[in-house]
């Protein structure tokens, strides 16, 4: 198992290194314009451009560029480990911006996740045991709305009624949770909510599935056959192995959504990484979308790491074989 | 003296589906008594699994109709409410089943899931359930039952898996084991040996067995009564001797013409021509009638009754026991003829 995990942790590195290569190809080799030109000023001369570009480093090679940024990466820069640099727009450290904003959208994530974990589970196994009645059906409307209204739609329609005909809720932005708890909770249980809702109808629809197929197999007869209650046979056998593959999708999602739930982050003006990393991109800052590339990459190979580890600790036949 | 432990009268089990009802148990009647094996025979289809699953409240009973008595400890299995039937089911009556690979449960370990079984019914601390359990273990001859205790169903082999189903039954000294076609899923080895555990068994807990199977073979070895079912009605029962050396019914000719014996080495086997009936649209009269090489005038109207016409054993159908004496001895000569 250890060593197991050690080969998996080398691997996170190399899929972290690919990926910012891909991305350093993207927005450094193939740019749609030159950044030295864009943050140069209005007016520039060429010698300020070659300036700038001196100043941001992009006077050099490509490859020595990546080495840097690599190097940076790992060794750290003058911001501090791991080094990403520094913003073009501002000339502020990427990491610092980056350290600011990324528990935010972690609060989102971590919060929208409960939400529709508890709803998509609980849903799923009611519409399961209560196959083909009324309240199945109406659960399972609620997931085909669920999965179809976009978030946008969704944030929008949810701003106009609870905060501008209502007036139940505070409008958009972030409120620190250090500074008033109760307001930090108002201004996020909308987007946490929406966010969710999405997901939420998505696993309802797979518990369902899962559940059903479950409850058919063989040892749920067994366990039938042996006297366990009803609620024995369902609870303990049936949902084991159908939360089981949950685990898996609930990993990803989680690290997808922890590098910028971006339209939520746009439709409900929170500065988290999602929000960012879309200004970013718009203004051409290169060191910034690397920056979250980076952040989002590991996250996702790191959460797909623990997520076999966890599924080897759930399903025994993964833990021998 | 034997005494009548499980009573089946006049079961029907009928599925209301979207194509149509289907039949699948269609007024059948059997008794098992202490101490011995029943065989249930039959090609797939025939009713045979549902009968007894649905005397163990395993059949949805919302989706079926269901009639009939199941007479067991004096009390009618098809009217007890749910909980008063799980209370049984597992403790005095319990079942295996065929595919021991898909019947326990992947993610957790054998012997918890046996020691389930122990606790569904008794409330005993997990430390002695487990002791017990262990015992079990070693009595259905699964080696080094501590250690195995431990294993996961995918680490044991298919006939261990169905050790281990056999000793989950016997967690409760059943009355009644029911096994369900239990070496289908086995090799031939392995079949030998768990029908031997199965027998000895019997015999150590002194319980009755029902023992369903499509084989003849694994019949002719243990069972003490056959009862021969097609779409869903029985078709002929007696001991073992009378319905393997004088059969009475077509049906059932026709099934000991298609196995292989040792014995009658060269024979010829004689596949029964055609297919199982749906069970939505039975066959009037006689279910086997299309199929049946002797079939005459009131086959394909009257549905014969199970009765016994003087052959010493029920069957049912119409042609007179002469005839079927007859029938089945030229039969026979023909058969052995050929071999020679």
């Amino acid at each position: 198992m250890g060593r197991y995990v050690i080969r998996r942790m080398l691997w996170v590195v190399l899929v972290v290194l690919v990926v910012t290569m891909i991305t350093f190809v993207i927005f450094y080799v193939m740019p749609p314009s030159d950044p030295a030109t864009r943050f140069a000023g209005k007016q520039p001369t060429p010698a300020l451009v070659a300036q700038v570009k001196e100043q941001l480093g992009l006077d050099k090679p490509v490859y020595q560029q990546y080495g840097l940024f690599v190097k940076r990466l790992f060794l750290g820069d003058e911001y501090g480990w791991p080094g990403l640099g520094f913003n073009y727009d501002g000339r502020v450290s990427v990491r610092d911006e980056m350290f600011r904003r990324a528990p935010i959208s972690f609060q989102l994530a971590a919060g929208a996740a409960i939400i529709w974990l508890v709803m998509g589970i609980s849903i799923g196994i009611v519409s399961a045991l209560k196959r083909r009645t009324f309240l199945d059906r109406f659960a399972m409307g609620f997931a085909l709305f669920g999965v179809s209204a976009p978030v946008f739609w969704l944030g929008l329609m949810g701003l106009f009624i609870f905060w501008q005909k209502f007036g139940l809720l505070p409008g958009t932005g972030y409120s620190p949770f250090r500074d008033n708890p109760w307001e930090w909770f108002l201004h996020m249980i909308m987007p946490w909510t929406v966010l969710a809702l999405l997901y939420a109808a998505y696993y309802a629809r797979m518990v369902r599935g899962n559940l059903i197929e479950t409850m058919g197999e063989d040892y749920i007869r067994t366990a039938r056959a042996k006297g366990l209650s009803e609620s024995k046979v369902v609870g303990k056998h049936g949902l084991r192995a159908s939360l089981t593959p949950v685990v898996t999708l609930f990993g990803i999602d989680l690290a997808l959504l922890l590098g910028g739930a971006i339209i939520t982050e746009t439709v409900f003006n929170l500065p988290g990484i999602g929000s960012w990393v879309i200004q970013s991109t718009v203004r051409g800052d290169l060191p910034a979308v690397l920056g979250v590339t980076v952040l989002a990459s590991f996250l996702v190979a790191f959460l797909s790491l623990c997520v076999d580890i966890v599924y080897a600790w759930l399903d025994p036949r993964v833990r021998y074989s | 003296m034997a005494e009548a432990l499980f009573e089946v009268k006049d079961l029907r089990v009928h599925f209301n589906t979207p194509d149509g009802v289907v039949k699948a148990v269609d007024g059948l009647s059997f008794t098992v008594e202490r101490g011995e094996t029943f065989g249930i025979v039959g090609e797939s289809g025939s009713g045979k699994s549902v009968t007894c699953l649905t005397a163990l409240g395993l059949t949805n009973r919302k989706a079926a109709d269901i009639t009939g008595e199941v007479l067991f400890q004096g009390k009618n299995l098809l009217e007890l409410p749910p909980n008063e039937l799980r209370k049984i089911r597992g403790k005095d009556l319990a079942m295996i089943f065929q595919d021991p690979f898909a019947c326990l449960h992947p993610f957790y370990r054998v012997g918890d899931q046996i020691v389930e079984a122990v606790q569904a019914h008794e409330d005993v601390p997990k430390e002695k359930a487990r002791e017990r359990v262990v015992e079990l273990l070693a009595a259905v001859g699964i080696p080094k039952p501590k250690e195995r205790f431990r294993d996961y169903p995918h680490q044991y082999s298919g006939g261990m898996r169905q050790r281990a189903m056999i000793a989950m039954a016997l967690v409760h000294n059943p009355d009644i084991l029911i096994a369900d076609e239990p070496t289908t899923a086995l090799d031939v080895t392995v079949q030998a040996q768990i029908l031997d555990l199965i027998d000895r068994v019997k015999k150590d807990f002194n319980i009755g067995v029902i023992l369903i199977t499509h084989d003849l073979g694994v019949v002719a070895d243990v069972a003490a009564k056959v009862m021969v079912m097609y779409a869903g009605r029985a078709m002929e029962r007696g001991t073992k001797d009378e319905v393997f050396s004088q059969p009475l019914h077509p049906y059932a000719w026709g099934l000991l013409e298609s196995i292989p014996t040792v014995t009658q080495k060269g024979t010829r086997l004689i596949p029964i021509e055609g297919a199982p009936p749906s069970l939505i649209n039975v066959p009037p009269g006689c279910p086997f009638h299309p199929r049946c090489p002797h079939r005459f005038e009131p086959c394909d109207k009257e549905v014969p009754p199970f009765k016994d016409r003087g052959g010493g054993h029920p069957e049912a159908c119409h042609l007179s026991i002469e005839e079927k004496r007859r029938l089945w001895s030229t039969r026979e000569s023909r058969r052995l003829k050929e071999a020679v």
